[in-house]
């Protein structure tokens, strides 16, 4: 009884916060829009019989009819790849700085890594701005330096999401890299020396290969959320960046289509679903080896 | 002499396989190249000195070790020995003095490049690779072909008797076969000198002392030299040809285990390997190589005898056994040195039983004798007044 108490209470909190509230967007998604409030139909005012009757799969075909939806989740996940990549190889070698470092320095740079979640994220992001832009901090300094005579252009781009996604999400890929490489024990690496490794190869040998584990992590950490961002893409990204989370955020908003918004949102629940299960059985697969 | 060459190694190989296979558990007496003028030591240390900071580690130490031997480095945590192995292994440098491995100075040559393996404390298991894998982990970094790397790897599982556990990874087997696994991985690239740091350190018992002899006939039968680090007298002694024992940087004494047992240089050594009884007082002559020993106001001075000479009047420090005292309850006749005292305390080992006796002027002195008689006839138990007893030869007379 105990013990199906203690598993009901996850359960419970996935059923109330996860589910419920994906069946009413899959509910909303295979509905008409309509001008009333809410903005679609039918409605449970409607009566059950009528309900089943008014739902349809016509907002999921109407999302293949328009190639600016397959072009944006083909451009999300393009966009979610590489960035996770950019910050995998900014990340790791901090994470690996960190683990190196002596004892004593360690709860400071730890400190230092998650120091930026005090601020708000909409902050952050807008200081991004502030350096980023063709007048910001990062010309002004380049031009001052004699780097460059004409200003870069990199806010209202590509690069400026890249730059947002990897400086935002950069913790997520430190704190799981850094506990991989805390755990293992130096002596792992002079063994490899002793037996003729030279220090590369037994960085590629040993270190790479037992960071493995943070190293799937922290790019889930990543990929996922970074999938369906919406805030960076639509204040860094220009008219060019054409992400999921924008058009989604358009359909709602913009358009008041909570039908084909809706579609929109199931659609990239079950593009993300397959990372998730990745993600789930290597922490499984994790805990078995360490148990 | 072309073709004649490989029929000689053969021949060498031969006869050094002859000569190294003595059937007997311990060490051939004549294994001792450390007493031939003429004998190139493998590993030669010369005035080394350690600095980290301000902290000597080593201190101006000078050392020969010689092949196919198995040298122990003993002492207390903090002495030194484990640097001493870091820089053989090449992972910590010298300050000062050279360090030499077969006639060549080893200073500027990496860990991965010396003919040095080691085995460390932890094992150092690789815990993505199985135990194959762990094992031809040096060997694939000579690029050996894939055929010879098979059959290096199963010799050396052969050797440890692990054959069945090819497939394992590290975490799937236990303590001991680990321990197994690390000693075949060190051994794979067959080194000229293996280091073992604590190898057994974190086995039980009663496997610690199954594993050192199998150490030992591993070591004989690959003829590589071992030296090896711990601070476990028993296992030095057990495992070692000669052992150094080693405080804060420097070697006190290396001597084979029954010459720093039987003959310690000084009380530090006397009193760290084994048990032993320290009588202090002053030395007067008594004849040849013989002196008395004043120790106590009230007390009969004690026959001594010693190699080392003494002046009349110089402190010095009577190390006994208390294996070498016996312990009567009747007077005993004719003894070069008896004392008369009450049983303070007596540690039953069940083998072995220590008595601690009082003796008039508070000193107490351990004499231990083995138990051939049924623990309920011992006729000596606690307040008993006895008498202990011991030859002029039985104790070393020490002037530190």
């Amino acid at each position: 009884m105990r013990r199906f108490a203690m598993i009901a209470v996850p359960y419970g909190w996935l059923a109330v916060l996860f589910l419920i509230p994906f069946l009413i967007v899959f509910k909303i998604s295979l509905s008409d829009a309509a001008l009333a409030i809410p903005p679609y139909a039918p409605t449970m005012k409607d009566g059950f019989g009528a309900l089943l009757q008014g739902l349809d799969f016509e907002n999921f075909v109407f999302l293949t009819t328009d190639d600016l939806y397959y072009k944006a989740y083909l451009s999300s996940l393009k966009i979610a790849f590489f960035s996770t990549f950019f910050t995998l190889l900014v990340g790791y070698p901090m994470a690996y700085g960190m683990a190196r470092a002596p004892e004593e320095w360690r709860a400071t740079l730890m400190l230092l890594v998650i120091l930026p979640f005090w601020t708000s994220f909409l902050i952050r992001v807008y200081a991004l701005i502030g350096i980023l832009s063709n007048e910001g901090l990062l010309n002004q300094f380049l031009l001052w330096l004699g780097v460059i005579s004409e200003p870069l252009v990199i806010l209202n781009t590509n690069i400026a999401v890249y730059v947002g996604i990897v400086y935002t999400y950069l913790p997520f890929m430190i704190l799981p890299i850094y506990a991989a490489l805390d755990r293992m024990d130096d002596s792992l690496i002079e063994a490899a020396e002793d037996l003729g490794c030279s220090r590369m190869s037994a960085f590629w040998l040993v270190t790479i290969p037992l960071s493995k584990n943070g190293i799937i992590a922290g790019c889930f950490l990543v990929f996922i959320p970074a999938l369906g961002e919406f805030v960076i893409p639509s204040l860094l990204g220009g008219s060019g960046t054409l992400m999921i989370g924008k058009v989604l955020f358009e359909e709602f908003f913009n358009n008041r289509d909570w039908p084909v918004a809706s579609a929109v949102a199931v659609i990239l629940l079950l593009i993300l679903i397959i990372p998730i299960v990745l993600f789930q059985r290597n922490q499984q697969k994790q805990a078995e080896a360490e148990g | 002499m072309g073709p004649l060459r490989p029929c000689l190694f053969f021949y060498l190989f031969l006869r050094g396989d002859l000569v190294a296979k003595p059937s007997t558990d311990t060490w051939d007496k004549e294994f001792s190249p450390w007493n031939d003028p003429d004998e190139k030591p493998l590993i030669r240390f010369k005035n080394v000195t350690k600095k980290f900071g301000d902290f000597v580690a080593i201190d101006d130490l000078t050392l020969d070790i010689y092949t196919r031997e198995f040298f122990a480095l003993l002492g207390p945590s903090g002495c030194g020995k484990t640097t001493m192995m870091r820089m053989l292994a090449g992972f910590e440098s010298v300050t000062e003095g050279t360090i030499e491995l077969a006639g060549q100075n080893i200073a500027d040559v990496p860990p991965n490049q010396r003919a040095v393996n080691m085995m460390f404390q932890s094992y150092a298991l690789f815990p993505h690779l199985s135990i194959y894998d762990n094992i031809a982990f040096g060997l694939k970094r000579d690029k050996l072909p894939k055929d010879k790397i098979d059959a290096r790897v199963a010799e050396m599982l052969k050797l440890v008797r692990l054959e069945k556990f090819a497939r394992r990874k590290p975490h799937q087997i236990s303590g001991g076969q680990r321990q197994r696994v690390a000693l075949a991985r060190s051994l794979a690239k067959g080194p000229k000198l293996l280091l073992l740091d604590e190898p057994l350190g974190a086995l039980d018992k009663k496997l610690r002392q199954d594993t050192q002899f199998e150490l030992m006939d591993i070591q004989e039968t690959t003829g590589t030299t071992f030296v090896i680090v711990t601070h476990d007298q028993e296992e030095a002694m057990t495992v070692a040809s000669r052992v150094a024992v080693m405080d804060e940087g420097r070697i006190i004494q290396v001597a084979t285990p029954g010459g720093i047992y039987e003959g310690p240089n000084s009380v530090y050594v006397a009193d760290f390997i084994g048990d032993v009884n320290i009588i202090t007082g002053t030395a007067k002559a008594a004849g040849e190589s013989k002196y008395y020993v004043d120790w106590g106001v009230n007390q009969a001075p004690i026959l001594a005898t010693s190699e080392r000479p003494f002046s009349d009047g110089q402190e010095c420090h009577l190390a006994i056994r208390p294996e070498k005292i016996s312990i009567t309850k009747e007077k005993p006749e004719e003894a070069e040195n008896a004392v008369q005292g009450k049983v303070l305390d007596i540690a039953y080992l069940g083998n072995l039983s220590t008595y601690h006796v009082e003796l008039p002027g508070g000193q107490i002195i351990k004499a231990q004798t083995a138990n051939t008689r049924r623990l309920s006839r011992r006729n000596i138990t606690w307040e008993d007044p006895v008498w202990i007893r011991w030859n002029a030869t039985a104790g070393v007379l020490l002037a530190e």
